[in-house]
């Protein structure tokens, strides 16, 4: 187990190094980091000052080396759109709404998922079945910023009932939430079906039933107990891609988190804010996935010695 | 004695020819391969026949013309216009032609670059298997839409950028599965005849264990053309795609998204186009899969 876990402990960490690679040579492919970093009306001496505090008069090593050690100080420098702000403090002033996002998301996708799950196993074979495969069909085949805009379409344009963009009230969560926890509902609806398939068919149901215990209580209380611990470890996973999800449906609804953070500084080049937006989610994105295989390997031992 | 004959009321769901449509549905590809026929692949090989305008070229008298059906829609632009005046048909006509080609030409070299490092890794083992296999695990570990936003912000949006972030992203399944199915099938009888035979290595894993495999490649293939057109126009839609002036149906999507109080239609139909390739492509590889290879289905 220990062996395991330190195994892909290191793979993370290597994971988290070739992307760090990436964003640094991408940095230098596209021609001297400090005419990205500067002003146009800089003067020489803004150069010189700035070519020494990143090392750039050294080796292309050495300054992977200082860029690594600013890094993981939280050092990414100035961003160029939002002068005199640096890209690290951007992102810890956005990080609460883009985390507020997606746990909202997180919420409402188990809260429409499980139920939808558990009958769609004890209805195995009929209608509510083959409803449940439709809904998981249409969660993978709609496109998240298609989504956002139709509800949009429906719910803040023609129906008016909720805010079309921005953020403020409980009000104005709903639709983002909604269009970015759509794909997972899918994904988490499956694994609980299937997880609960199997427990129904287990002895320790058949028991509670010939003891009596009404239906309800046998499928909602025994059985989703024992099929939860599945989808549960998912929930890491899950975590994961809604984060890199924020980032279209933070573009579709204008929402002020990280994602429309990065996607603005894409579009106006602002290379350092990118850089630290895109090295945090990797490292959370990464750490999730982590989390994932741990978790799977403590409850299920087969995985240790594969 | 009268007949008593009862009846059941059954909800719409569980009524016998619906759910006998929908087995139909899922035995016979027809639905989905009618889908792809009208929307993906007709427009794509025959688009400058099939549209009626230039998609890049608008009059901006033209512009936000709403679909034919609408108060102040013309037969001339039958799903209306953009805010440029270009014609929305015509440019999802196109934009079929840029979807399949971004998507054929990522998945075809992500695939060729997969399965000869798996079949390499699979055949040879030892320290080759455990550096490709590493590496297969980091690409998968790298968030996607991340690794193209740092990418176009570095060296701006274009076919070559679209193109590269997907071929890293896909090669590792490719490399996955090959080495996965070279690992048993290297071990059968044949495999060793050959050699004796003598056979030389790079004869040995493309002559006998890559026809075995390349069932399952297509399968894979296939699962894959839907998930990536959905990708591809997600990044475009962030503008970390194609670029900007592309009939491309993300960038569409996207030219319409401040425009919805205004004209619904500007994005609602390439949206509606991305949809039902991608679902039709599902179902397909759906379908496919489980004819050609059912031990895929945990994929």
């Amino acid at each position: 187990m220990q062996r395991y876990i330190a195994v892909r402990v290191l793979q993370s960490l290597l994971a988290v190094l070739v992307m760090s690679v990436i964003v640094f040579g991408l940095a230098r492919i596209s021609g001297n980091p400090i005419d990205v970093m500067l002003p146009i009306e800089a003067e020489q001496e803004d150069y010189d000052r700035l070519t020494q505090y990143w090392g750039l008069d050294k080796p292309l090593h050495q300054q992977y080396v200082v860029f690594v050690s600013k890094a993981i100080q939280g050092d990414f420098g100035q961003s160029l759109k939002y002068q005199g702000k640096s890209a690290m403090g951007l992102v810890i002033e956005r990080l609460p709404a883009t985390l507020e996002l997606a746990g909202f998301a997180l919420l409402i996708s188990a809260i429409l998922a499980v139920p939808i799950g558990v009958l769609a196993a004890v209805a195995k074979d009929t209608g509510w079945d083959a409803a449940a495969k439709v809904v998981a069909l249409l969660g993978q085949s709609l496109p998240i910023f298609w989504l956002g805009i139709v509800l949009m379409w429906i719910f803040a344009v023609w129906l008016d009932w909720l805010p079309s963009s921005g953020r403020g009230s409980l009000k104005h969560l709903i639709l983002p939430a909604i269009a970015l926890g759509w794909f997972q509902v899918a994904a988490i609806m499956r694994l609980v079906r299937s997880s609960m398939l199997e427990v129904l068919d287990s002895e320790f149901v058949k028991l509670a039933r010939v003891k009596g215990i009404p239906e309800w209580k046998v499928v909602w209380k025994h059985c989703l107990r024992n099929a939860g611990i599945a989808p549960l470890t998912f929930f890491a996973i899950i975590a994961g891609v809604l984060l890199t999800g924020t980032v279209v449906t933070e573009t579709v609804f204008t929402w002020p988190g990280l994602g429309l953070l990065v996607v603005d500084a894409v579009r106006s080049r602002d290379f350092q804010v990118v850089q630290a937006v895109v090295i945090l989610f990797a490292f959370i994105f990464i750490l999730c996935n982590l989390l994932v295989d741990i978790l799977y390997a403590y409850l299920d031992p087969r995985i240790r010695y594969q | 004695m009268p007949q008593l004959t009862i009846t059941r009321a059954l909800p719409w769901y569980a009524i016998p020819w619906v759910v006998d449509g929908w087995r139909q549905v899922r035995r016979y590809p027809l639905f989905s391969l009618g889908i792809l026929v009208f929307v993906l692949v007709v427009p794509a090989l025959f688009a400058p026949w099939v549209a009626p305008h230039d998609p890049y070229l608008g009059t901006l008298s033209n512009r936000l013309t709403p679909p034919v059906w609408q108060d102040g829609g013309t037969m001339e632009h039958i799903l209306g216009t953009d805010k440029l005046g270009r014609d929305i048909l015509s440019r999802i006509i196109y934009g079929a032609r840029v979807s399949l080609t971004v998507s054929l030409i990522a998945i075809f070299v992500g695939g060729l670059i997969g399965t000869v490092l798996g079949l390499i890794s699979g055949y040879f083992g030892g320290k080759t298997d455990a550096v490709i296999m590493r590496l297969v695990d980091i690409s998968l570990a790298i968030p996607t839409i991340l690794l193209a936003l740092v990418l176009v912000a570095a060296v701006g949006p274009s076919f070559g950028t679209v193109i590269t972030v997907l071929i890293v992203l896909l090669w590792a399944r490719y490399a996955r599965l090959t080495r996965g199915e070279t690992l048993s099938i290297k071990e059968r009888d044949f495999i060793a005849r050959a050699r004796v035979a003598g056979a030389s290595h790079t004869r040995i894993m493309f002559k006998y264990i890559f026809p075995n495999v390349v069932n399952s490649l297509i399968v894979l293939a296939t699962l894959q053309v839907g998930y990536v057109i959905l990708l591809e126009s997600t990044l475009s839609f962030l503008g970390a795609g194609l670029p900007r002036a592309e009939p491309a149906w993300g960038v569409m999507v996207a030219d319409g998204r401040e425009l919805i109080v205004t004209a619904w239609w500007v994005s609602m139909f390439p949206g509606l186009a991305i949809m039902l390739t991608v679902l039709a492509l599902n179902l397909l590889g759906d379908w496919l899969r489980d004819h050609l290879d059912p031990k895929l289905r945990n994929l």
